[in-house]
């Protein structure tokens, strides 16, 4: 009966994984982008819902939209000056580009905040609430919200994708960057919209980590970035239903290690993240490949 | 189905050439490939580049549509001078490009294909609904992904794509690449309906028969330099020849 609480309790650390995940995934398959800052956003997030909460004392909750719209206007502004110009240079660049972000991003972090250990309060009331499927198996409530809420951002994520305009433009300017321009498509903007939804689902991603668990400036390289990168690998790159697939196979990996023994939970997650990459490269949910 | 949308009203500038190309040359990086070329494309008017693979007409092209930028020389809409203006911009501004092999996007149904080409587009007489009757086959099949497509029926679908942004001009880059003669016929019968709206077209084709029907004007391009130009009636199919190949030149202005 524990592995069957092992593996629901995987399963809803997924979600949280496939929240950190889908930003990654969204920017490679629009960009091209390969975001090593990703995981530092994340804790961007974390600490702007940490500062605003600290200094205008609202709800917790409130903190939310804050951050993903603080989030969404630092990708657009980002993307159009900083990535675009080492897009411009090539796409190689940008590696170098976000890796430099991202150290720039630790130390300011640092600098500001120090580097002790933080988290954002959400009550003990709610931190520890939990329900029995039966004696054996309790499941908090905060790990099933931060799941609903991965599965509701990416239904949204998937819908502004396939039925809205500037989804559209966006897979429009992913397949043909040059034919888009001809249609008078301005996709350094278009690029611009993708960068801010990225960045936005990974603040709210940073949010949830940080309710869950606690940020220092070095969580983003140290295990977002990580979880982030497997997820998308296990689960197929470009496949938003694959992230999350991705990061419930990774979830579970790691509650199943650390059954067998506490120090085999990381490397249990990436053992299967290694198998994926060496048996099924295109991962898991792999769309059909272009000849 | 043989309507076509009514003219826009105002076509240009009365006296001024829509199109201009003012001694335009191109290089891709150490080779030049456009030298001083110039032309002017009236309103309503086929103008037709011709000349044989690698003679530059494609890069002429693409620097009329911004993706190429020139080292020296300019391009002008109604008068207006364009040379240093983004693609994007030029499109909205009116200069639309069919590029040579389609282009579309794969992974976009045509319907969708075409809201993408309608998302910044000019006022005028095309939209979704009447460039879907402009092919027959289109109207049925635009839930589908283009990918899954014939050469021909893509090649429909991105004339289609052009056409609901309202171009003033619209160049065509090698429609027939590839293409079965009797598909490149079917697409080439829509150029009446197309010039019917108010649409001006520069387009290139290798196939100087087939430019020699549909074009009022004729330009032939020979290792990026101009080797003669006119209408078409004014040259026999020796004189073309010639300047197409570059062969002992009289009349029509030597390449070498």
């Amino acid at each position: 009966m524990v592995w069957v609480s092992d593996i629901i309790q995987g399963i809803l650390v997924g979600g949280l994984y496939a929240l950190f995940a889908c930003g990654l995934s969204l920017m490679f398959g629009v960009m091209k982008v390969v975001n090593l800052a990703h995981g530092d956003l994340a804790v961007i997030g974390a600490y702007i819902g940490i500062g605003v909460i600290t200094v205008t004392h609202m709800p917790f909750l409130w903190s939310i939209p804050v951050v993903c719209l603080l989030m969404a206007a630092l990708g657009y502004v980002l993307q159009r000056s900083l990535i675009q110009s080492a897009l411009n240079k090539g796409e190689l660049t940008t590696l170098i580009v976000t890796f430099g972000l991202s150290i720039v991003i630790e130390n300011g972090l640092q600098q500001f905040f120090t580097a002790n250990t933080r988290g954002i309060g959400v009550g003990s009331s709610l931190l520890t609430a939990s329900f029995s499927l039966n004696s054996q198996i309790q499941i908090g409530w905060l790990p099933v919200i931060i799941f609903g809420v991965a599965v509701v951002v990416l239904l949204a994520l998937q819908y502004f994708l396939s039925a809205s305009k500037y989804g559209r433009l966006i897979r429009a300017v992913a397949d043909d960057r040059e034919a888009a321009l001809l249609s008078g498509v301005n996709s350094r903007h278009v690029f611009g919209v993708a960068a801010a939804v990225a960045f936005a689902t990974v603040g709210l991603a940073g949010v949830a980590y940080g309710m869950a668990s606690t940020v220092t400036p070095f969580s983003g390289t140290q295990t977002i970035l990580l979880f982030a990168f497997a997820a998308v690998v296990i689960g197929g790159l470009g496949s938003l239903w694959g992230t999350l697939l991705g990061g419930i196979v990774l979830g579970v990996a790691q509650e199943i290690g650390a059954q067998i023994n506490i120090s085999y939970e990381q490397l249990a997650g990436y053992v299967i993240f290694l198998a994926v990459l060496v048996l099924r490269p295109q991962g898991l949910t792999a769309r059909r490949t272009q000849s | 189905m043989t309507t076509s949308p009514a003219p826009s009203a105002a076509l240009g500038t009365p006296g001024t050439p829509l199109l201009e190309v003012r001694d335009l040359t191109v290089h891709h990086g150490q080779l030049r490939a456009i030298s001083e070329v110039s032309l002017q494309v009236s309103p309503g008017q086929v103008y037709a580049m011709i000349g044989a693979n690698g003679a530059g007409k494609s890069t002429l092209m693409r620097t009329i549509a911004g993706l190429h930028f020139p080292t020296s020389g300019q391009v002008l809409l109604d008068g207006t001078d364009v040379t240093r203006m983004r693609p994007e911009r030029r499109a909205t501004a009116g200069i639309i490009m069919v590029p040579e092999g389609r282009r579309l996007f794969p992974s976009l149904t045509l319907e969708e294909n075409l809201q993408v080409g309608a998302s910044y587009a000019r006022k005028g007489p095309w939209d979704i609904p009447t460039a879907l009757e402009l092919f027959p086959f289109m109207k049925e099949r635009r839930k589908q992904k283009t990918a899954q497509m014939s050469g021909g029926e893509q090649q429909q679908v991105a004339i289609a794509r052009a056409l609901v942004a309202n171009p003033r001009v619209l160049l065509l880059d090698e429609l027939s690449l590839g293409l079965a003669p009797v598909i490149v016929q079917r697409i080439y019968d829509v150029l009446p309906r197309i010039l019917e709206s108010g649409v001006t077209v520069l387009l290139v084709e290798q196939d100087v028969a087939q430019a020699r029907r549909v074009a009022s004007y004729l330009h032939c391009l020979l290792e990026g330099r101009t080797t003669l130009e006119g209408p078409p009636a004014d040259f026999t199919p020796e004189q073309v020849e010639a300047a197409y190949f570059g062969l002992a030149s009289r009349d029509t202005g030597g390449a070498h």
